[in-house]
């Protein structure tokens, strides 16, 4: 079966979430991925989103973080300050998954500004509920399509921190979670290395260069010794995709390219 | 005792020019039928908190009605960006509009805390993140036990919270339910509280630990069925995404947002007669 570049982004940060995690999602890509994990290879992943539903399992993907398929399908619905207060902070969640307008080197994210915060290029949505994920899930997955201007020398500005500065930035930052241990994008999977934390080519998905990956990374990229790559989507992890997201476009009346 | 009010009446009575007003309600229930009715009164320079300022406050600040925005995540969910919160921030139009940025778990933890009658939260957060830096508000406090250094940050009291639920009964009694949000929080926050309900019943028959607001914690109770739309009430009917994506070519230029604001809110009645105008519009559109 031939696939697209976005589809194999998304099987591969699928397979990053083993059975039983208990994961907390954002919307978009993350929420797709993490839904595809439930519906594959992970059916008993719990996804928590921030708005409040715990265990939620949805037969179509959400458009907002709040839609009503979530709180329907959930194990239990509860108020956001106590998803933050008890369920993230309490230190319950093993895996963050976020998305992210713009990452760096050291995992990194912004998601307010381009620009001078004061006087800005673009003005982006702002933290959401990231800078806590980041902070107290015990890992952090993040999935965004790579380009040079997703993926930047310097942030202007740091939303959520990854491993801040390299090397030991985390623990002296006295965080409790282990930071982001992968970025899955439509081209490669990058992983921190070990002591710098920088993070590194580990995989690289079929039919990409290392040219690709170079020209679309606003740093000096480096391949981990021994990359390897990544397995191409299995039939069954591409029809579960698809139907998911021609479910989602039916129920929320869009063409399927939109879901 | 909460009045059971009109609309109208209720924001007239309860939203002075210059307050600090949460209207919240998390994707969910988001009470925009107030929205609309404080921009037909014309209410300025009113500080708005909110933690997903969405269509609702999109609305609010393109016509003018906001002085400040206090919020943790500023967009059009599934869709994009909110254009004329952008505008303002980046152009300063229709004015200049001061922003107070903060993450969800901390204006979560603040409506926590102003319900709690406390003056700051306190949370683990923010370490690494550039936020404090551009938000003095964002301050640190050290645990008098551990040393553990954790982020404090200020209550939110708003002078009136504004949220939409699925029922009351006949003495203002509020019952809510599916995603909360942080409606109860914000609900008890506020030295004032308007709720606009779907339905008013005799007998609520809330189940044991429901989400119920007394109506002695309540300031007004206003029937305004659909008031949630293009939210959503659980039970009652679902979010309009198509509203949410036909929001975002109406918002991206000034004129197509004040031509709509004009003809849709400013000049309709009330928001029955907005809902009629909505429909006959999308009538014609078939």
């Amino acid at each position: 079966m031939s696939y697209s570049t976005s589809e194999m982004m998304t099987v591969a940060a699928a397979r990053r979430l083993r059975n039983g995690a208990v994961c907390f999602v954002g919307i978009g890509l993350p929420s797709k991925a993490a839904n595809l994990a439930r519906l594959t290879s992970s059916p008993d992943v719990v996804l928590i989103y921030e708005s409040g539903p715990i265990g939620a399992k949805p037969s179509v993907l959400p458009l907002s973080i709040g839609d009503g398929e979530l709180a329907e399908t959930a194990d239990t619905v509860v108020p956001t300050g106590e998803i933050f207060r008890y369920w993230l902070q309490g230190g319950r969640i093993d895996v963050g998954f976020l998305g992210a307008a713009q990452v760096d080197r050291f995992g990194n994210i912004n998601t307010t500004v381009v620009g001078d915060y004061h006087a800005p290029k673009t003005r982006l949505p702002g933290a959401g509920g990231a800078p806590e994920i980041a902070g107290s899930a015990k890992q952090v997955l993040i999935i965004l399509k790579q380009s040079p201007r997703a993926f930047v020398d310097k942030l202007d500005f740091i939303t959520s921190v990854g491993h801040g500065e390299g090397g030991d930035s985390r623990q002296r930052l006295g965080l409790p979670g282990e930071g982001p241990v992968g970025i899955i994008t439509d081209l490669c999977i990058m992983e921190p290395e070990a002591d710098t934390h920088e993070f590194v080519v580990t995989s690289i998905h079929p039919g990409v260069t290392r040219e690709q990956i170079i020209k679309a990374t606003g740093w000096a990229i480096r391949f981990a010794e021994g990359v390897q790559q990544t397995a191409a989507p299995s039939e069954v992890e591409l029809s579960a995709l698809r139907d998911l997201e021609a479910r989602t476009a039916a129920a929320h009346g869009q063409t399927a390219g939109e879901a | 005792m909460a009045a059971i009010l009109s609309l109208h009446e209720a924001v007239k009575q309860f939203i002075q020019d210059g307050d600090s007003v949460a209207l919240e309600g998390f994707t969910h229930l988001i009470p925009t039928a107030a929205g609309h009715e404080i921009i037909r009164q014309g209410k300025r320079d009113l500080t708005l908190v909110r933690m997903t300022p969405d269509l609702i406050y999109d609305q609010l600040i393109g016509a003018g009605c906001a002085r400040k925005l206090i919020f943790s995540w500023g967009g059009n969910p599934g869709v994009g960006s909110l254009h004329r919160l952008r505008d303002a921030v980046e152009k300063q139009w229709p004015h200049a509009i001061e922003i107070e940025e903060h993450s969800h778990a901390d204006l979560a933890n603040a409506y926590v805390a102003g319900a709690s009658g406390l003056p700051f939260a306190v949370l683990r957060a923010y370490a690494g993140s550039d936020l404090p830096k551009v938000n003095p508000l964002i301050k640190s406090v050290t645990c008098p036990f551990t040393g553990e250094v954790l982020a404090a940050v200020p209550s939110v009291r708003p002078d009136v919270t504004v949220i939409h639920a699925q029922k009351a009964d006949r003495k203002g009694n509020v019952l809510l339910w599916g995603i909360l949000g942080v409606q109860k929080e914000a609900a008890l926050a506020a030295k004032r509280c308007i709720v606009t309900v779907e339905e008013i019943v005799d007998d609520l028959q809330a189940p044991m630990n429901a989400c119920v607001l007394p109506t002695w914690a309540l300031s007004a109770v206003c029937l305004v069925p659909g008031g949630a739309h293009p939210s959503y009430a659980h039970g009652y009917y679902e979010r309009d995404n198509r509203f949410y994506q036909a929001w975002d070519p109406i918002a991206r230029n000034r004129e197509s947002f004040t031509a709509w604001i004009d003809t849709y809110i400013r000049g309709t009645a009330d928001f029955t007669e907005f809902q009629a105008r909505l429909a006959s519009t999308a009538e014609a559109a078939q």
